[in-house]
């Protein structure tokens, strides 16, 4: 499992995203993962060798360099597109199973065929009801993670400045004692690439939070003001609410207690669904 | 064969699992062996190189090494991974010979429709639901086995920056230094705390289990 098969998982959430959402993941890989992998890789690649102290004597390179590394920005970049990329598996759950109710349904309605089932898995989820929560937990996450490691490394490397030079203290360096760090120029200009590119991932965020919700707003509106156009159909585009309801009133005059138990609770989960497209 | 090869393996067995088995599944290939892969094998690269010690003494380096890292984390934490997930290997034999019973049935005359046959779920009940919870309770075990033998073989979870070393051919007591112990320690902490959430999440998915075979029992006496 690397960088490739973590696109292989979220390339699948990108179907059920936002607009926004998709600029987004394309920021995350694009000017991020891949510049991590193809160019900050290399350029900190010899940062623990070339660190230089002006000693000779034993251990103090080490000392001095795990004093003012604690943990390597390459580390930091690697667990932070980690953590930011993880909350749309969310979605992606939450997408498997309103799918997975929705195959159910078909087969209890005799819908169960080849071509339903195939339109079950290909079409886009609407992001609304209990979806259009998850969605929006998942963007809060990410920006949560974004700004909490923004924070560590303003903690751990203050400025996000590459210093050339550091003096060192730390037993068993005799004295103080100069260390010279490796590229520092370049590691700064990257430390400062990274920081923008995280900068416009959280300020696209915000921007994808604000439109869900202006758009769950406006849905809500339209709702008050003209009830009968609602749109929010369980399985998407083909089925026409009435079509699903005479069909689930066909069913419930059946003697089955199950069946009648299963669809009133996915008629439920329909209104409520209707119900919170709002905020 | 590596982790790519056994990620295709497993997700084959992720079709027959549990929501909670999935969850399991997708933090162990993404917060262990994801982890393990792109950041925690560089931090350890250079783990006997740079392992430096005050002495000019050939050998003396070589040997201290040996004495505090018998086994290096890198190594332990492939090994666990490799065992924590082989377990459900057991439920995808146990899948594949519950389908070849299927067929053979088939060959002797009952009509079943091959196509359903392979994409259909198998149900997690009867001996499937034996072999299921096996593999938890195994993963389990090694989980907590593989933790304990880290706090064992390292003294608790921290890398020391120093450790004295009295291994001949060392003259008298000599200082080694540790190369980044800081990062070590800190994705020593971060693989087990994810271990640990991988034992609960295993751990809720057996209560699961046993719960949901508690309440058919009693719907099938009530």
């Amino acid at each position: 499992m690397n960088w490739a098969g973590l696109y292989t998982v979220l390339s699948g959430v990108n179907r059920h995203s936002t607009a926004i959402g998709r600029i987004w993941l394309s920021v995350i890989f694009i000017f991020r993962i891949m510049v991590l992998v193809v160019a900050a890789e290399s350029v900190w690649g010899d940062e623990k060798s070339a660190f230089t102290c002006n000693t000779q004597q034993p251990g103090c390179n080490s000392v001095c360099y795990d004093h003012f590394f604690p943990i390597s920005h390459i580390r930091l970049w690697a667990l932070q597109l980690i953590l930011v990329t993880t909350p749309a598996l969310l979605v992606a759950m939450h997408v498997a199973y309103q799918q997975h109710q929705e195959k159910k349904l078909l087969v209890l309605t005799g819908h169960a065929d080849a071509r339903h089932m195939e339109e079950v898995k290909k079409h886009k989820m609407r992001i609304a009801g209990s979806l259009w929560w998850t969605y929006v937990c998942s963007v809060v996450f990410r920006l949560l993670f974004e700004a909490v490691f923004m924070y560590i490394f303003y903690m751990l490397y203050p400025g996000y400045q590459m210093m050339r030079l550091v003096k060192c203290e730390a037993y068993p360096c005799p004295n103080t004692v100069d260390c010279f760090i490796s590229r520092p120029t370049e590691k700064t200009i990257f430390t400062v690439f990274m920081l923008v590119t995280s900068s416009v991932c959280i300020v696209l965020n915000m921007a994808e939070l604000v439109y869900l919700v202006v758009r769950a707003c406006a849905r809500r509106s339209q709702h008050h003001s003209n009830p009968s156009s609602g749109k929010g159909s369980f399985y998407g585009h083909k089925h026409s609410s009435e079509y699903k309801q005479n069909e689930i009133n066909q069913l419930l005059t059946e003697q089955d207690g199950s069946l009648k138990d299963m669809l009133r609770r996915n008629s439920g989960l329909q209104e409520k669904g209707d119900r919170c497209s709002a905020c | 064969m590596d982790w790519g090869t056994l990620q295709a393996v497993l997700g084959g067995v992720n079709k027959h699992s549990t929501s909670i088995g999935k969850i399991w599944l997708t933090v162990l290939f993404i917060f262990r062996i994801m982890i393990l892969v792109v950041a925690a094998e560089r931090v350890w690269g250079d783990e006997q190189q740079d392992f430096v010690c005050n002495t000019l003494q050939p050998g003396c380096r070589n040997v201290c090494y040996d004495h505090f890292f018998p086994i290096s984390h890198i190594r332990l934490w492939a090994l666990q991974l490799i065992f924590v997930s082989t377990p459900a290997l057991l439920v995808a034999m146990h899948v594949a010979y519950t389908r070849h019973e299927k067929k053979r049935r088939f060959r002797n005359g009952e009509k079943i429709d091959i196509e359903e046959l392979k994409n259909e779920k198998i149900h997690i009940r009867g001996p499937l639901w034996w072999t299921y919870t096996s593999s938890i309770f195994f993963r389990i075990v090694f989980e907590a086995v593989f933790m304990y033998v880290f706090y064992y073989m390292y003294d608790g979870y921290q890398m020391p920056r120093l450790v004295k070393c009295e291994a001949w051919p060392c003259p008298n007591t000599v200082d080694c230094f540790v190369s980044r112990p800081t990062e070590k320690t800190t994705f020593t902490i971060f693989m087990l705390a994810v271990s640990g959430i991988c034992m609960m999440l295993n751990l809720a998915e057996l209560c699961y289990l046993v719960l949901k075979i508690c309440m058919k029992e009693s719907r099938k006496t009530t």
